[in-house]
């Protein structure tokens, strides 16, 4: 492994010693890693499920319940079939009034922004073509400038309501259509990104929303 | 195949290894004296890297889901010892490579740059392909910083440098300067 | 390196200043410069370094006599290796937002090199109490390095102090403080100030040390 070998002046301990060293340190650290791993882990866990549960909440405007669906075969599915790992694929979640009307879905999307990979959540009612909130949620866009695309509350509120397909448009030019997002000054790139990704994701899983919505209505309308 | 390649422009300068990710400062600072050892040393990085990618995304398809809290521990020795053997491989196919390279191998085999690559490339969910591209990239980029540097460098020779100012503080000051050149590149690969 | 005869206390502070990993022996600088873009940041990072650093000087020492000195290097790494897992999980449980800000850097502090160093140089070769007050010592001393960092790009970047708003808001940030050229500048600019206050040390002891009534030492004439 990564033993340097021995000097062939020095071989007065046996090579049966070095190998149960190294064994007997292995098995201590992996003990210890395992004690940890199952102290920390359900912490973890249930933080990552808070923070996905509130992002969910909010882009979707407060539902009353949220359903998970994954993307599987080229169909949402609320259930997997059988060795399946649903971590791995992508997600879709769809969020219910307390009456079981459903408010819309809300779907996490990324691509490269100015500088790295930009991430965000947006809630969408696919009947109406609306935006119901964005929330971005990973960024490493400039602070100060790019950064606004997330910390900036009058574009990101801007996205409420907004209809597809987006339109970044100069705030100059701005004329009030709901498709218009109005682009911040300085981020023209960020902000077109996070429109793009909008546009992208709607384009991508638009068919797969419809497929489902109508599923589900033949479902509970008998 | 867009992604590939922005993957792999992104790696090698837009978020460069070194002057925006801080990794793989050691021979950044210690190697970039001579442009000749620079090229050598970079060459020997997008080797290990493309190794050490190779080795991440072995254990992250077969072998870490079932233990996900070996990850640290895995790779460090799957990568140091994986590295080693092909560097006993080329010693004996290609003594002349290793002559080239060799004497920087056992230095970078576990530098902050190669378990960084490994580690991002996990935590971005890389598949082969764009674990392989990434790793070219950031081994390029890194080449890239490391020449650039050494270019400075020798340049900057017989330049009279205050007394308070030479090896270290210079340096990291000249660093400075050159990735607040990179950070021109942000955007390069986003305009629409 | 073979080991020199030293006081407890000297073991202690050596670390903290006069052989500071960051600012003086230069080791450790990828977390030094990647995430001290805020104090809290350099803080949690510092404290993670220490835990890791403790424990491993903590555990080699105590079981140096039983380790070949053939299998020394993988041994200690995997100690190493052990305490980092532990740091990364429990940072993510105690402090979930800062380790998403901190991301890979606390798995890597792993390959930090001031850690094995301080492992071969001294926890391998001293008592116990000696090798814990070494890396008390230096993990304290990182800490320092850190946080005067993470202090300069803060203030100057942010406008703000630990999250607090220093200059109120008409101050424009200097942005470029807390980016990735702001970490090389920051840290190539605390080494000019400490070079110049070693300088004028040395300097004054010269001045100090010519004998009266000889003239002028001949290395202040300039100023």
């Amino acid at each position: 492994m990564t033993a340097p070998a021995p000097p062939p002046t020095k071989m007065d301990v046996p090579v049966k010693r070095l190998l149960v060293t190294l064994a007997t340190a292995g098995a201590v650290a992996g003990f210890l890693i395992v004690f940890v791993f199952g102290w920390t882990q359900p912490i973890i866990q249930a933080y990552k499920a808070e923070q996905l549960r509130l992002a969910v909440q909010e882009v979707l405007k407060a539902p009353d319940r949220f359903d998970t669906l994954y993307v599987h075969d080229g169909a949402l599915t609320a259930e997997l079939p059988a060795g399946v790992d649903g971590t791995t694929l992508e997600q879709v979640f769809v969020g219910y009034r307390e009456d079981g009307e459903r408010i819309g879905f809300a779907v996490a999307a990324g691509e490269p922004g100015f500088q790295d990979i930009v991430r965000l959540i947006f809630g969408y009612d696919r009947a109406s073509g609306t935006v119901l909130g964005m929330k971005v949620l990973e960024s490493k866009e400039t602070p100060g400038l790019g950064d606004k695309i997330e910390k900036d509350s009058a574009f990101v509120l801007q996205f409420d309501g907004a209809v597809t397909p987006l339109l970044g448009v100069k705030p100059r030019d701005a004329t009030g259509d709901l498709h218009e997002i109005d682009m911040i000054t300085g981020a023209t790139i960020s902000s077109r990104v996070v429109i793009r990704i909008i546009n992208n994701t709607i384009e991508r899983l638009g068919p797969l929303l419809d497929a489902y919505a109508a599923s589900y209505a033949a479902a509970t309308v008998p | 195949m867009g992604e590939v390649f922005w993957i792999l422009v992104s790696a090698m300068v837009v978020n460069n290894f070194t002057l925006y990710y801080f990794l793989g400062l050691c021979p950044f600072m210690g190697v970039s004296a001579r442009v000749e050892t620079a090229v050598r040393m970079g060459m020997a990085n997008i080797f290990v890297m493309t190794m050490a990618s190779l080795c991440a995304w072995f254990l992250n398809t077969f072998i870490l889901p079932h233990a996900p809290y070996l990850r640290l521990i895995s790779f460090i020795v799957v990568i140091a010892s994986f590295v080693q053997i092909v560097e006993m491989v080329i010693k004996k196919v290609s003594p002349k490579l290793f002559r080239q390279l060799g004497i920087y191998l056992p230095l970078i085999t576990t530098n902050c740059a190669i378990l960084g690559l490994a580690l991002f490339q996990t935590n971005r969910g890389y598949g082969l392909i764009q674990g392989l591209s990434f790793a070219v990239g950031a081994g390029l980029g890194l080449t890239l910083a490391l020449v650039l540097m050494a270019s400075i460098r020798e340049t900057g020779e017989l330049s009279d440098v205050p007394s308070i100012a030479k090896g270290m503080a210079l340096v990291l000051i000249i660093a400075g300067s050159l990735s607040l050149a990179f950070m021109g590149f942000a955007g390069l690969l986003s305009a629409t | 390196m073979s080991p020199r005869e030293t006081a407890p206390q000297a073991d202690f502070f050596r670390g903290v200043w006069r052989e500071n990993p960051v600012l003086i022996q230069m080791l450790g600088l990828c977390p030094a410069l990647a995430v001290t873009n805020t104090v809290e940041n350099s803080l949690w990072m510092g404290l993670a370094t220490f835990f890791v650093l403790t424990g491993s000087s903590f555990i080699v020492s105590l079981i140096k006599k039983l380790i070949p000195g053939e299998v020394r290097i993988p041994t200690f790494i995997l100690i190493i290796a052990t305490f980092v897992t532990v740091a990364d999980m429990s940072l993510e449980a105690i402090v979930p937002t800062v380790h998403k800000q901190l991301g890979a850097f606390v798995a890597l502090i792993v390959v930090n090199c001031m850690i094995l160093s301080r492992q071969e140089a001294f926890a391998a070769k001293r008592p116990l109490g000696r090798s814990l007050l070494d890396a008390f010592g230096t993990g304290l001393g990182f800490i320092v390095a850190l946080v005067m960092m993470g202090a300069i790009r803060e203030v100057l970047g942010n406008g703000t102090l630990m999250g607090f708003s220093l200059f109120g808001p008409n101050f424009e940030p200097w942005v470029i403080f807390i980016l990735p050229p702001g970490g090389f500048l920051t840290l190539g600019f605390w080494l000019l100030l400490l070079n110049w206050f070693q300088k004028w040390r040395t300097e004054r002891a010269k001045v100090r040390a010519w004998p009266e009534g000889v003239g002028a030492p001949p290395e202040r004439k300039a100023a």
